[in-house]
């Protein structure tokens, strides 16, 4: 309502946000989070093996050292600036969401940030000494205790976030209190952490497994040696990963479901939950298999293979976090803000007056049956877009022609009706947030759409319109 | 006397939730830390063209090819710096002024966005620069490429923060603008430009003479013919040079600065940066020409008044910023303050008592068909699904039959889509809706 709103026609707003956060989250469970005491402990059992068999422990030095390069050179480039991206990308697509949100979280953003910055300096020092720190036993103890605070500011900077994520599933008593602490400490909280701890140490050992089947050569002695030990690292992780992701899964729909507007949702979600059984048993059966395969027999290992756990944690962490994204609906923060940006407690004036008057972005203030596609296309804007595109991903076209069929034209009266009632029956939909010529003007140039099928640009492209308005010059002297 | 204007201006309505933390707080949070993640910008920017000039002169000289190498070593751990730095003040502006710069990186939005993926990029660049120093020796232009693709896009990506923030300057603007390069092209961009750059090589040149300089720093056996006092001469005359500059440029910026923004504070406040930057020309002028000990008590000096310049330069960027919006945030407080009355109105609307309920419907299920199954069932026509002349007659003599269907129904239609349940209804409400769709004429 009050800000341009940026518009992608083809891929949508929601696709290029999850692009990059998801990119994020993965470098950081995998590479940051889970690396750091992977790394460490692979440099401390070589620092213990280097007392009796120097050989043997310089390898594992060496093959720590590589891991850490290669977590080094992503978390500081695509790591890093995806976790900005996260910010640009989602200021684009919510702008009111993000503005609301890092007005109650500056605290934890700000306390968030001094741990990056701690995490960034102990990153360096960790990798950037290691050459020199085997200089001498004590330089490569004091190494390796960076390295320990390394992963406990790594694993900081998750445990802070993990807390914005939550809240905005599940408002706790925010809503009421509008204070910090009442976010951080909702109910979805700590599952979450729970869950994405061990997750992050699997898979960093499914990572780092693969990083040294590839990179030690075959002849190398030790290679066995190292890789026994990671597939040991991955099993010992598995079954609190496994836990972790039954508590999770357990918490979701106690704390959610009782959060949905209509209880009709239970059953969507129903259908959306239980294929998440499916994935977390073969999932967690995949790592498993790696895990024992690797600790008994470790020359048996296929290297390609290697790439399909991987992969598939890298699946699984996905599916939730869409889940997480799934079940935040229709709210973009529970009960404060629907998915579209507006606020819930200003839903009465829009929809009692019309919601064109009040944005400063469009021209229009009255549907007239002369203005009544460009009010259309206005209202698409201001209401749809933050979710639908015309043409694209999820495109509101083809939604109504999923429901109506494409043997006869969209009727508008319908999709009046639908529209006006959808957020009974499609409980992931906001209400609509205007009045009911509104409302006519969007059937109507929704029909249009599919009449004549143009591509929407948003206002990075066109421009925006400004309303002009009257403003009374008296105010402004006071 | 009213006076009423017709205004083309945007005014958007405020966020209606209060600030974190006192405004004062925030604005000393948002200039500090700004200032302390340019720095490490700066740092980067320059000494990745340094970089460059020096790898470029190291083909004739190897000397200068150890010393690219020496400075590429800071840019790993500056850019870093750089970008965790950033996060306080992108914190900052986004909840000081979250309408005004949320506007214009949406009006600029498809390459704001690029800036991530960019500098991405361009980081990598950086490390494939350096890790490739030995292996790629005898293919110098292959590696000074590589070198010049990350410099370009550090010389490119400022372009898109500083259209960015000067934009958000002119909420009067915002309905003109079409897309990154119109905003490109406002005044303003281009004097902040070359301020910028030049600000980079001063500050990079300060930097690497203290680091060449350093007691730590061991020149044996790296450096054929190249001294430490002639690497330092070379740093402090690009500082003294880049500082002589800004004499051209900060007066062009300063000077096109659009009027709406400029008090006598503002002016009162660069006139005290800019005499400061006197004072460090001459300091440093005198440590050229004295050859004095870097670091030494003179050169620390030069950092202290280079300092206190820099905190005068923030000081007056930020005066600016809230000079200019001064009258555009008046308006937005002021129409956030009506909506918000408008909108308790509509709520004590909402509680006037309905009149529709007079006419109580015939039926108590209409009212509950009306709001739940219209939505996809018509009387005569196939919408979402089947119409409820077909619906009535298949359960004609059978209530039980359909509301057992409501609650959970299956699937019988394969050209349909599967209808949704509404196992919240009561049995109550299940016999009304089923009595009304039995009952009611459908044709």
């Amino acid at each position: 309502m009050d800000f341009p709103l940026f518009h992608l026609d083809f891929m949508g707003n929601r696709m290029l946000v999850a692009i990059i956060a998801i990119l994020h989250v993965l470098i950081n469970h995998a590479l940051a989070v889970g690396f750091a005491p992977l790394v460490t402990v692979l440099e401390f059992r070589g620092y213990l093996k280097s007392k009796t068999k120097p050989n043997e422990g310089k390898a594992w030095d060496e093959m720590a050292r590589k891991l850490m390069f290669f977590a080094f050179i992503i978390t500081t480039s695509v790591g890093a600036l995806t976790g900005v991206g996260i910010w640009f990308a989602t200021s684009l697509a919510n702008p009111a969401s993000l503005g609301s949100l890092i007005r109650v979280f500056y605290f934890a953003w700000f306390t968030e940030w001094i741990i990056f910055v701690l995490e960034v300096i102990f990153i360096m020092i960790y990798f950037l000494t290691w050459k020199r720190s085997n200089e001498s036993p004590r330089r490569k103890r004091q190494h390796i205790l960076f390295g320990v605070w390394l992963s406990i500011f790594s694993w900081l900077t998750m445990a802070i976030i993990v807390g914005i994520l939550a809240f905005m599933m599940d408002p706790g008593s925010w809503v009421e209190k509008k204070s910090l602490v009442s976010g951080f400490l909702n109910p979805i909280y700590l599952p979450q952490l729970i869950f994405r701890t061990p997750v992050a140490m699997m898979m960093a050992g499914c990572v780092a497994l693969m990083v040294t089947a590839y990179v030690m050569k075959k002849q190398n002695t030790w290679k066995t040696g190292i890789m026994k030990y990671i597939s040991f690292w991955i099993l010992l992780w598995m079954p609190l990963a496994a836990s972790g992701a039954f508590i999770y899964y357990w918490h979701i729909p106690r704390v959610m479901i009782g959060n949905l507007p209509v209880a009709i949702g239970t059953q969507q979600f129903q259908n959306w939950y239980g294929s998440l059984v499916t994935v977390m048993i073969v999932v967690i059966s995949i790592g498993f298999l790696v895990g024992i395969l690797g600790t008994f027999s470790p020359r048996r290992l296929p290297k390609h293979l290697l790439i399909i756990p991987v992969i598939s944690s890298f699946l699984f962490l996905g599916v939730f976090e869409r889940l997480r994204e799934f079940i935040r609906k229709p709210y973009v923060i529970g009960e404060y803000m629907y998915a579209n940006g507006i606020l819930v407690e200003e839903y009465p004036l829009y929809q009692q007056t019309g919601l064109l008057k009040h944005t400063p972005y469009s021209a229009l203030s009255e549907i007239t049956e002369e203005n009544k596609l460009p009010a259309g296309e206005a209202v698409f804007t201001l209401t749809c877009t933050r979710c639908h595109t015309t043409h694209g991903i999820n495109s509101v076209v083809k939604r109504f022609e999923l429901m109506y069929g494409t043997e006869t034209p969209l009727n508008e009266e319908a999709m009046k009706t639908y529209m006006k009632n959808m957020h009974n029956v499609r409980y992931y939909m906001p209400p609509f947030p205007g009045n009911d010529e509104e409302l006519g003007a969007l059937a109507a140039w929704i029909a249009e759409q599919q009449r004549n099928p143009k591509t929407l640009e948003g206002p990075q492209i066109k421009g925006v319109e400004v309303k002009e308005i009257e403003y009374k010059l008296q105010n402004l002297e006071k | 006397m009213m006076v009423a204007i017709l205004t083309q201006i945007p005014i958007p309505k405020d966020i209606p939730l209060p600030l974190p933390l006192p405004e004062w707080l925030l604005v000393f949070i948002l200039v500090f830390s700004f200032l302390l993640h340019i720095l490490f910008i700066n740092l980067m920017v320059g000494s990745s063209i340094l970089t460059f000039w020096y790898e470029l002169r190291g083909k004739k000289n190897n000397d200068y090819d150890r010393l690219a190498r020496e400075i590429a070593t800071t840019i790993t751990v500056n850019k870093s710096l750089a970008v965790v730095l950033g996060v306080a003040p992108l914190l900052s502006i986004n909840v000081l002024y979250t309408l005004h710069f949320y506007s214009s990186n949406t009006l600029t939005g498809n390459i704001w966005i690029s800036i991530v993926p960019w500098v991405a990029v361009a980081f990598l660049l950086f490390y494939l620069h350096k890790y490739s120093w030995d292996r790629l020796a005898d293919n110098k232009p292959l590696h000074l490429s590589i070198l010049g693709a990350g410099v370009m896009s550090f010389l490119l990506i400022p372009f898109i923060f500083l259209t960015n923030i000067n934009l958000m300057l002119f909420p009067e603007k915002w309905g003109e603008i079409q897309g990154f390069f119109d905003a490109l092209t406002l005044p303003n961009v281009f004097p902040r430009y070359f301020h910028f750059v030049t600000a980079c090589m001063a500050v990079t040149g300060l930097f690497l003479a203290w680091w060449f300089g350093r007691k730590k720093f061991r020149m044996e056996g790296r450096f054929e013919n190249l001294t430490k006092a002639e690497i330092k001469k070379q740093m402090l005359n690009l500082a003294l040079a880049a500082t002589g500059l800004q004499f051209i440029f900060g007066p062009l910026l300063f000077l096109t600065l659009p009027a709406k923004g400029v008090t006598w504070g503002l002016f009162w406040v660069i006139l005290a940066g800019a005499t400061i930057a006197v004072i460090v020309l001459v300091q440093l002028w005198k440590i050229l020409n004295k050859k004095t000990q870097i670091p030494g008590k003179r050169f620390y000096l030069v950092l202290v008044l280079f300092s206190f310049l820099v905190a005068f330069m923030g000081t007056g960027r930020h005066l600016y910023r809230e000079n200019a919006l001064k009258t555009h945030k008046k308006m937005m407080a002021e129409r956030t303050a009506a909506h918000w009355e408008a909108v308790r109105k509509a709520h004590e609307n909402l509680l006037l008592p309905e009149i529709e309920t007079e006419k109580e419907s015939a039926f108590p299920g209409q009212d509950i068909f009306q709001t739940n199954c219209a939505v996809c069932h018509a009387a005569t026509t196939r919408l979402v699904g089947p119409p409820m002349t077909e619906a009535s007659e298949v359960y004609q003599n059978d209530i039980s039959g359909l509301k057992q269907w409501i609650k959970k129904p299956g699937r019988k239609r394969l050209d349909y889509p599967v209808m949704t349940g509404f196992p919240q209804f009561t049995d109550q409400q299940l016999t009304d809706v089923a009595n009304y769709v039995l009952e009611e004429k459908w044709n």
